[in-house]
């Protein structure tokens, strides 16, 4: 598999997106928004369709038309107007109507199909596309790395936030475009609609075995990058297509963890140590010593 | 929260003074057009443990939410430690405990991870946590009542462990003045005491307290003022 020049770049391009993808979900899952990357996928379709019909980089239309629909969404959320879930729905069916309806302007003998975008060709990624790749990858990470604790406080408790002086609308405009960076960088991998798959599914499976924060965004990289590099080597042999491989494999580890841990639970609940002892009393009446 | 549409007038408490972590003149606040609260005036010293009562619906929490800027101020002006709230930076002085029993999210968060987001306003932008910053959930932890229970999960905590984790959040910040929204409701007596010495000991290093509650109980002991806010039902 190795000694193919096409399957190396697109190794190389599902670690990247493997690892960048659930480091946005897991801020996402926590912020209940889990399928805003979806809906991001519909509004690229129609940033993939005028780059097609103009000639111009889908990857870049893409990106524009992403970030654009991302800070929408920011926006009407940070409103709180009761038509948001409308307006959402609007602007989300409205993107891929458009990219549906713009793509037959697309000149005859384009090479690329927006099938290859909707359900994913990680094999016709070319260097050059790797080097765009890395770069967003690098943009994206060193957000939710770099501001982690910012986005998880903000993520966490967006009042409490607010209260504490944090730039709140600044901070989640960001994460609105480091999700709409990732929903570029993951829909050659991935396919527009499987995007949302690899940003959510490894946070969910973080969910069900992380004991912190910190260890759900370690775990859900970890299961991120071991998903999209199996998945990928898995449709090279048996010749299944890249995104729904690799979202068949986060599907299939989060079953497997749930059984797990189902077992797990069954065996606490029969085994002789039930009840866990408390490392400290939980309530101390009398004498609480006092902040500093 | 019950929030009347109501505007009522608010007694004037202590007149505004130099040198008061907090001062409200002729404070109105609401929701969009619809005002609560008109009329505030209120003034609160370093060292003074302010409760703020009133019946349900009378604007408790809407005073509290509207002097941090999280409802309308419609009218007056907010101050402080004597600065004009638009130009105020230095937030870190002020602490906030919001009326709420639960912060568990989509995501398994500990306890030393929800009270260590308290710290942040402390810390620059790229700044990382230092041994004084972890130092001080640790004493934010101690002084909730929640040492040992740093590794926990908040969503395993019981409801009053809850609140107290909240409250630990805002002493990691070392705050100067202190607000906090009903962080007695629906507490057994043991964290509601807890709470109370919690509450003395800010006020004897000299930090300023203003603490909505409905019913006082242990809180009695610690307070020093109370303002009480008209409603539409019978007085507290």
């Amino acid at each position: 598999m190795l000694s193919y020049e096409f399957m190396r770049l697109a190794l190389a391009a599902a670690v990247l997106v493997g690892l960048t993808a659930p480091t946005v979900g897991v801020y996402l899952v926590q912020r209940r928004l889990s399928l805003i990357g979806d809906g991001l996928g519909h509004v690229a379709l129609l940033g993939v369709a005028v780059g097609l019909a103009t000639r111009s980089a889908p990857v870049l239309t893409a990106l524009l038309a992403t970030v654009a629909g991302a800070v929408v969404v920011e926006v009407l959320r940070a409103r709180r107007s009761t038509g948001t879930d409308v307006a959402l729905a609007i602007m989300f069916y409205g993107g891929l109507a458009g990219g549906v309806v713009v793509v037959t302007r697309a000149p005859a003998g384009t090479p690329i199909t927006l099938d290859s975008y909707l359900f994913g060709a990680l094999t016709t990624t070319t260097r050059a596309d790797l080097v765009v790749f890395a770069g967003m990858a690098a943009v994206v990470l060193g957000v939710t790395i770099g501001l982690g604790r910012s986005l998880f406080t903000v993520a966490l408790d967006e009042e409490h936030a607010r209260a504490s002086g944090l730039p709140v609308l600044g901070l989640n405009l960001l994460l609105a475009v480091v999700t709409a960076v990732t929903v570029t960088l993951s829909m050659r991998v991935l396919g527009l609609l499987l995007i949302s798959g690899l940003m959510v599914l490894p946070a969910g499976c973080a969910q069900l075995v992380a004991r912190s924060f910190r260890s759900s965004l370690v775990i859900a990289a970890l299961i991120g990058v071991t998903v999209s590099v199996s998945g990928t080597a898995v449709s090279f042999y048996a010749d299944t297509p890249s995104g729904g491989t690799i979202v068949l494999m986060a599907v299939a580890v989060y079953a497997v963890l749930s059984v797990a841990r189902l077992a797990h639970r069954g065996s606490l609940q029969h085994g002789p140590d039930v009840v866990p002892t408390p490392v400290r009393p939980v309530d101390r009446p009398d004498k609480v010593p006092l902040p500093r | 929260m019950l929030l009347s549409t109501r505007p009522r007038q608010a007694p004037t408490a202590a007149p505004a003074a130099c040198g008061s972590a907090l001062t409200v003149r002729g404070g109105g606040f609401g929701h969009g057009r619809d005002a609560v609260l008109t009329g505030v005036d209120l003034s609160v010293r370093p060292g003074e443990v302010v409760a703020v009562r009133g019946p349900n619906g009378s604007g408790k929490s809407t005073l509290v939410r509207g002097v941090l800027g999280l409802c309308e101020l419609q009218a007056g002006e907010v101050r402080f430690f004597d600065v004009p709230r638009a130009r105020f930076r230095d937030w870190h002085r002020v602490g906030y405990v919001p009326q709420r029993h639960t912060v568990a999210g989509g995501v398994p968060v500990t306890v030393r991870e929800l009270v260590s987001s308290g710290r942040l306003s402390r810390l620059r932008t790229w700044q990382r946590f230092g041994e004084a910053d972890r130092c001080a959930v640790d004493c934010a932890l101690e002084g909730a009542g929640l040492g040992g229970f740093d590794r926990r999960l908040v969503a395993e905590l019981s409801g009053g462990q809850q609140r107290r984790a909240l409250l630990a959040r805002a002493l990691a910040g070392d705050p100067e003045l202190l607000l906090l929204d009903e962080p007695t409701a629906g507490v057994d007596a043991a964290s509601q005491r807890v709470v109370a010495s919690t509450l003395a000991g800010l006020a004897e290093t000299g930090a300023a307290v203003v603490v909505v509650v409905h019913e006082l109980g242990p809180l009695a002991e610690v307070v020093t003022r109370t303002v009480t806010l008209p409603g539409a039902g019978a007085p507290c």
